[in-house]
């Protein structure tokens, strides 16, 4: 942690549609340093080619996740000291999503799944109706807003093994998506919503390991929202063998 | 195998709960031959139930015991996370499961020396 | 609809073992005290419709279980698929379960 050298050696994941390595650099240390810093640093100093992404630089937009030596994290809310070992940091794309160049990820399955697990608003009521009074203090409504404060950064998606070896899993974010809006009183599509979750890749996929609540910067358990929707789909499944 | 994004402690019981499954699916064939020996010849099962006093086989129906109560135990703690909303201690609860089979197993081989 | 019923069929395999597994460590801690012997083992066991129940619940929900559980090992660490990966499951099923049953009508019957 308390390195005496000025600067840092940083490995950063080059690549294009042929192929990619590691490339090193030597990166200046500076005082309250977070990795997208060191990133940008190397972006506008050493190879203005290298891509990244990135856009409110304050933990919202869940734009910027990357791989930190070897764990997914949000790179402009992570401090280089908290994660250096020695005085080295690797940087590269996240895991589980195809790369398009160096950092950037194409985020497309990502999204994709998250609507294909029903995770999108369903309206039950018009412009014309009443806005519906909802009981804050309600146990649906707590479920859901435990859930709701996700960026959309894929990092839960990246650290999730079951991402990884099964092709068609929804993954965490969607999952954890479409158990908030389960529970939103406000929301019609309960069984589309457990039929999407229920059918092949949904959350019966998921095994437990809790990756993705250890990995998630904003503190989300999207294991434990899965957890809720494998116990309604088995209450379901219990219904619909006695009707 | 162990990368930094799984050095936490609910992967690591999702990894004991897979390899004791897998081990535990392996041993019951060998189980279950022993056991119909009792009806071709029952001289060759008690011949196979002798070694059962050497220390190494002992050991080794130990660590069976071991896997048979730790898949047990992880398994249950399983149902509760996902069937009774019980998700915070989760960290704590996959512990006591290694513990409480450690205990079993022990137990099982305090009687059998 | 597949993976809802294998999972559903895995916990339900799992609950109705639960117990069987403790009483059959039980059975063990009891029986290895002073050695195992196929006399001692056969005594307790031939001839009693209860033990023959008890170990063929048992043998029944571990074949579904273990190839439920090894099913999902072998798509998700071998990469199988399909109906591979069916035939797969259906073997370790009868495999286990003929080779159980066996077993148990070994030590169960007179
Ligand atoms: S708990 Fe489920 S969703 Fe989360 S990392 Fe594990 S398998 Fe993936
Ligand atoms: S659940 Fe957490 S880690 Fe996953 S996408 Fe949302 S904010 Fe990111
Ligand atoms: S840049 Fe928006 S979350 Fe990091």
């Amino acid at each position: 942690m308390t390195s005496t050298a000025k600067t840092l050696d940083v490995s950063v994941w080059r690549s294009n549609d042929t192929g990619g390595a590691f490339q090193a650099f030597a990166v200046p240390i500076q005082e309250s340093q977070t990795i997208l810093d060191v990133v940008a640093w190397i972006q506008q100093n050493e190879d203005p080619t290298l891509a990244y992404r990135f856009a409110c630089r304050v933990g919202m937009c869940g734009s910027c996740a990357m791989m930190v030596n070897g764990k997914p994290r949000w790179t402009c809310r992570t401090h280089v000291q908290k994660v250096i070992s020695g005085n080295k940091i690797e940087i590269a794309p996240l895991r589980n999503l195809p790369v398009i160049k160096d950092l950037a990820t194409d985020m497309d399955p990502f999204f994709d799944k998250w609507v294909k697990a029903e995770g999108v608003f369903h309206p039950s009521k018009t412009r014309d109706d009443a806005i519906e009074q909802i009981d804050p203090t309600s146990h649906e409504r707590t479920e859901a807003d435990i859930g709701i404060e996700c960026i959309n950064c894929s990092i839960c998606y990246a650290a999730c093994d079951a991402v990884s070896t099964t092709e068609d899993y929804l993954g965490p974010a969607a999952l954890n998506r479409a158990w908030t809006l389960f529970n939103d009183a406000k929301d019609s599509g309960k069984q589309t919503i457990l039929d999407a979750v229920s059918a092949n890749g949904g959350c019966h996929s998921c095994h437990s390991m809790g990756s993705c609540a250890e990995a998630c910067p904003n503190e989300l358990n999207p294991m434990a929202s899965i957890a809720g929707l494998k116990r309604e789909t088995a209450k379901a499944f219990f219904a619909r063998r006695k009707s | 195998m162990i990368r930094p994004h799984r050095s936490h402690p609910l992967w690591f019981a999702f990894i004991l709960h897979r390899i004791s499954g897998v081990a535990l699916a392996l041993f019951l064939p060998v189980h279950f031959w022993v056991l119909s020996l009792a009806l071709t010849s029952p001289e060759r099962l008690d011949g196979f139930l002798h070694w059962t006093d050497i220390t190494a086989v002992k050991i080794a129906e130990f660590a069976l015991v071991f896997l048979l109560a730790v898949h047990l135990c992880g398994g249950l703690r399983l149902m509760a996370l996902e069937w009774l909303p019980w998700s915070p201690r989760q960290k704590t609860l996959a512990a006591g499961a290694v513990g409480v089979s450690v205990l079993i197993s022990g137990t099982f081989f305090l009687q059998a020396i | 609809m597949t993976d809802l019923w294998l999972y559903m069929a895995q916990r339900i395999s799992a609950l109705v073992m639960a117990p069987l597994v403790l009483g059959h460590i039980a059975v063990m801690i009891y029986a290895i005290q002073g050695g195992l012997s196929a006399g001692e083992i056969l005594g307790r066991t031939q001839g009693s419709f209860g033990w023959a129940l008890f170990y063929g619940t048992f043998v029944v929900a571990v074949s579904i279980h273990a190839a439920i559980g090894l099913r999902t090992i072998a798509f998700e660490v071998l990469g199988l698929k399909g109906s591979a990966l069916t035939v797969f499951a259906w073997v370790v099923f009868l495999v286990l379960f003929v080779m159980g049953a066996q077993a148990v009508y070994a030590v169960t019957a007179t």
